[in-house]
């Protein structure tokens, strides 16, 4: 029952955009459309649970042992960009379909505060291995979610030209963002 | 070379927050109150001097390949040290700032400057664009918490300023408040920026391009190989 709330609470109410203010930059960079949007999101959900087991393991079993938990953000980052360099090289050689709609947005997630952010939330609230994992896969549902919701919502603003000039792009994402945060505050009740 | 001049590109016509519109996840996070952004922009300041001064230190030692680890392996070390210096000196500035202190690691602006700034140029011009852009960011930083806190809590700097009968909108405190302040400062930014362009004549570019092409790694990323060219210009500018 634990597991549920992680996975609903991650995805709802603690939404990695809208309430933890993760991952902000590809949201509003790579949100105008919602093919581009939808490869972002399935690369972040692959990412993201891969970084949250391996970062996992190397602070329970390597750094707590050896008494170097101060090092974690230099290791995590170092553990993230080997990850997404090596899911790069397998995917080109195991399924050349899958990389060619994901590939071109693994290198931007290795700068991604999200998948860093995950895994030392990860490592602060004392999860376990399936926890983390879960935290780590309703974490970036909710991203995948909020993406599309954002990009479909973008595609419409763009052919609107009343906008003032200087609002026109991010600054009117911006302020869509905020209303949809709104929205996404009615979750917070659902779980205590 | 002109210290003045480089310091105040990062503030004014490429503030890292309001006009290359990256590091947008610490600054909506941490601009909940006014002392929360000048303690993040300091923190994020002295992670930018460090970083740039040190890749502008090795540029002619790193090999183009493999400059973006080496890059992120430094910007983590100083990162490291800033983290251990808030703990043990501002405890409370590390609680309220909680994981956006190991985050500065990924902030888009210190990695952006190392690749379009700091490898291109001298120690000293890489000190100051440090100084320049941290300035940025704090100021940017500071400003939209003096405007949250102001009308989310009625105090700056945690002194009550409004009158007794004012009731504070916490909206603008709580997520979505972060998102619209943002835009709308964004707004206001290019707003005056345009009109003052206008004045001297010119056309500013169009303001639309935002998020990841704007952005100084948008070479880095990959997402749009083209912004190569850009984030070299816009290197060159500083010049």
């Amino acid at each position: 029952m634990d597991l549920l709330w992680i996975f609903l609470g991650s995805i709802f109410v603690n939404n990695i955009i809208f309430a933890r203010f993760l991952g902000c930059c590809p949201f509003l960079g790579v949100s105008t459309k919602t093919e581009t949007a939808k490869g972002m999101g399935v690369a972040v959900i692959f990412v993201l649970v891969m970084a949250a087991i391996m970062t996992w393991i190397a602070y329970y079993k390597v750094l707590a042992p050896l008494g170097l938990e101060y090092l974690y953000t230099l290791s995590f980052i170092l553990i993230i960009a080997a990850l997404v360099q090596f899911v790069e090289l397998v995917l080109k050689k195991i399924n050349p379909v899958l990389y060619k709609s994901l590939g071109i947005f693994l290198p931007l997630i290795t700068t991604n505060c999200a998948v860093l952010g995950v895994s030392v939330i990860n490592m602060n609230e004392g999860y376990g291995l399936v926890s983390s994992i879960v935290n780590a896969l309703g974490s970036s549902i909710g991203f995948l979610l909020a993406i599309v919701l954002m990009a479909g919502v973008r595609e419409q603003i763009d052919r609107n030209t009343n906008i003032p000039r200087c609002l026109r792009g991010l600054p009117i994402g911006l302020i869509t963002a905020g209303l949809m945060s709104i929205a996404f505050m009615g979750f917070s009740g659902m779980i205590k | 070379m002109n210290p003045f001049k480089i310091i105040k590109n990062g503030i004014t016509s490429e503030n890292p927050t309001l006009v290359q519109c990256i590091g947008l996840c610490p600054t909506l996070a941490v601009s909940t109150s006014a002392i929360n952004g000048v303690g993040m922009g300091i923190a994020a300041t002295a992670v930018l001097i460090g970083s740039n001064m040190a890749v502008s230190a090795v540029r002619r030692f790193v090999p183009d390949e493999i400059r973006i680890p080496i890059f992120i392996v430094l910007i983590a070390g100083f990162v490291t040290v800033v983290q251990l210096l808030i703990s043990g000196f501002a405890p409370s500035l590390d609680k309220s700032l909680g994981i956006f202190i190991p985050l500065i690691v990924v902030n888009c602006i210190i990695l952006a400057r190392a690749e379009a700034y700091a490898f291109k140029n001298g120690v000293v011009e890489s000190f100051f664009d440090g100084i320049g852009m941290g300035l940025g960011f704090t100021i940017a930083l500071t400003s939209i918490g003096v405007v949250r806190e102001l009308i989310g809590n009625g105090s700056i700097f945690n002194v009550v300023v409004t009158p007794a009968g004012f009731q504070p909108a916490l909206l603008v405190i709580l997520a979505p408040g972060g998102f619209i302040t943002l835009g709308m400062f964004m707004g206001a930014f290019r707003f005056f920026q345009n009109r003052s362009a206008e004045k001297r004549g010119e056309s500013l570019p169009d303001a639309d391009s935002g998020g990841c092409a704007a952005c100084g790694s948008a070479a880095i990323c990959g997402v749009r190989p083209d912004a190569g060219s850009a984030s070299q210009t816009n290197g060159g500018d500083d010049r």
